[in-house]
């Protein structure tokens, strides 16, 4: 009996091998699922895309999150066959993947506003891009000095393989962000943290205050931002203002393929484009692609 | 024809303790060479002094490890302050003192906290723990190194218990006998005698928990806050090396100083944890010398 089961035990240990180097390697045929991996901020979008586009197509996609980091790095690795990154590719990484063989190609899916927020009981209303920066640099530390209660600040902010997280380094912050500043894993943590947290701040994708409905979410409240002390401030919810290029953190979100894409890649690509995609990306909560960025999305897909 | 299959089955036995040794051996190659590269880079009292961690940074780039291994000391340290009195004296209780029907309710349950996913355990910490850690301390939130530490502290128990109730059963029954017949209470005899006996065997249970406790990487990326700043206080989100590797290796690309460096970190866990164990392993073994 003894020693069945130890040999039971090697044959399953085995079995287990064997399956695992399988699964490994399953990225290449015609019939594979295509993985598209990356920005958490995206991740609902594409998902809810990829969804809809199966259900009228044979084609099987999987869509993971991650952050925009990581589908980069994927992509470069060539573990993919889309990344989603909420800004754009470095130069640095560019290269890093044609030295890998890797041609990323740009596409641009929606356009987001990233909303500052705070929670629902804070009398903050609106600050200037300065003022949102300095509090992330951790220059300004309580709320009292942008015209809040006397309550220390808590920062909430994303990991650096976050799309989001390099953006707003670069578009607001233009420095390090505080090593103070809590760790979040994605967008709905950080909403999850704020909703809790009288005394926090924190930035995600527009898709993220808004529900299906178009309402905003409850127990938070979306900050109104302004360029500098005198241009007006702004709500990313007031969606004419996001897409005449008013509101000052709005951003595309990008996706990028290794080369051209074809077959169904393509294929999905083009219903993300068509009127059908971008209508549900409003419904998300995000804004349709301007005419310039769709002009740059049909020279890459070869129309 | 007996004795072939003898050798056979000494071969079978001695090839399943070699692989263990060759994949230990294996993981710690890995990790020297892999974050050698990163001393080409940077010099070791910039990553053994640094008190900065920010591997991407927006003008620099900062690879200190302090702030990491203070984070990970601290929660380490705070999880044992909470288990150890827990868990010993469970042990104590449930080898001593507990009726026969006590033991059967009060050990599976001990033994069934270590099956909870950390996933769960961290779950726990964001809704329910953190949010009462807050309302104690009056801050604003309660992800930070307390609510890490007893969380991990929670994951511990069952080992430092379940080891601590074996050191104290194996106890020969003679010392109390002994100790009793000189005319000891119950209650001296097992303060002064039992524990006593059992002290090294309980101190490598603490240390083999202390060892889960370190290395463990779900919770505490759940429940501490990940801010890498230096902690100035339990109160403080901290992140932990093994959050830090498990954060940051998925975006890591390959072959950077970064990617490097995060091995290098990898490789200080390692030999952090296999110390601990070590230290164990000579404590246990010590502790049965004096049993023979």
């Amino acid at each position: 009996m003894r020693r069945t089961s130890f040999g039971i035990v090697f044959v399953l240990m085995f079995a287990a091998l064997v399956f695992a180097g399988c699964a490994k390697g399953g990225g290449g045929g015609s019939n594979a699922v295509l993985q598209v991996r990356g920005s958490d901020t995206e991740l609902s979008l594409v998902q809810k895309l990829s969804e809809k586009f199966m259900e009228n197509n044979q084609a099987k996609i999987a869509v993971t999150g991650g952050g925009s980091g990581t589908g980069i790095a994927s992509l470069i690795n060539g573990e993919i066959d889309m990344a989603n990154a909420s800004r754009p590719m470095e130069d640095k990484e560019i290269s890093q993947a044609q030295d890998n063989n890797v041609n990323p190609m740009e596409f641009v899916v929606a356009m987001d506003g990233v909303s500052v927020i705070v929670n629902a009981d804070n009398p903050v209303e609106q600050l200037t891009m300065d003022q949102i920066g300095a509090i992330y640099r951790g220059e300004i530390t309580n709320w009292q000095e942008v015209g809040g209660n006397d309550q220390a600040i808590s920062l909430y902010g994303r990991q650096n393989n976050s799309g989001t997280f390099v953006f707003f380094r670069e578009h607001v912050l233009q420095g390090d962000y505080s090593a103070d500043m809590k760790r979040m894993n994605g967008n709905a943590q950080i909403v999850e943290g704020v909703k809790a947290d009288t005394a926090g701040i924190g930035y995600v994708g527009i898709g993220y205050v808004v529900d299906e409905n178009g309402n905003q979410v409850g127990g938070l409240k979306v900050l109104k931002v302004a360029k500098d002390e005198n241009s007006p401030y702004i709500s990313p919810l007031n969606r004419e203002e996001v897409l005449n290029g008013n509101y000052p953190v709005a951003r595309p979100l990008y996706q990028y393929t290794n080369g051209k894409p074809e077959g169904s890649l393509l294929n999905f690509i083009k219903f993300e484009l068509s009127e059908t995609g971008q209508n549900i990306a409003t419904k998300e909560g995000f804004f349709p692609v301007p005419q310039n960025l769709q002009q740059q999305n049909n020279a890459n897909l070869g129309d | 024809m007996h004795n072939r299959k003898e050798t056979l089955y000494e071969y079978f036995f001695f090839a399943n303790a070699f692989t263990v040794i060759a994949v230990l051996l294996g993981i710690l190659l890995l990790l020297v060479f892999n974050s050698y590269p990163a001393f080409l880079k940077i010099s070791l009292t910039e990553f053994f002094t640094g008190l900065q961690w920010n591997p991407a940074g927006f003008e620099n780039d900062s690879f200190g490890i302090v702030p990491l291994l203070v984070s990970t000391v601290v929660v380490t340290v705070g999880s044992m302050l909470f288990a150890v009195p827990l868990g010993v004296l469970t042990a104590l209780y449930i080898a001593e003192i507990a009726t026969p029907k006590e033991r059967e309710i009060i050990k599976p349950v001990v033994e069934i906290l270590a099956g909870i996913p950390s996933v769960v355990v961290g779950f726990f910490g964001i809704v329910v723990l953190g949010p009462i850690i807050a309302r104690i301390f009056h801050l604003s939130n309660g992800l930070n190194a307390v609510n890490g530490s007893i969380l991990l502290g929670v994951m511990a128990l069952p080992t430092i218990t379940s080891l601590a109730e074996d050191a104290i059963t194996a106890v020969p029954d003679d010392y109390r006998q002994a100790s009793l017949a000189l005319g000891a209470s119950r209650w001296e005899t097992l303060i002064r005698v039992v524990l006593p006996a059992a002290l090294s065997g309980i101190i490598a249970a603490i240390m083999l928990g202390m060892g889960r406790a370190i290395g463990e990487t779900m919770t505490v990326l759940m429940a501490t806050g990940n801010a890498p700043a230096m902690p100035d206080s339990i109160l403080s989100s901290v992140r932990t090396m093994t959050a830090t590797i498990a954060i940051e290796l998925g975006e890591v690309p390959h072959n950077t100083t970064h990617y490097f460096v995060l091995f290098a970190v990898g490789l200080v866990l390692f030999i952090m944890t296999f110390l601990i164990n070590l230290a164990s392993d000579l404590i246990l073994e010590r502790y049965q010398e004096v049993e023979r």
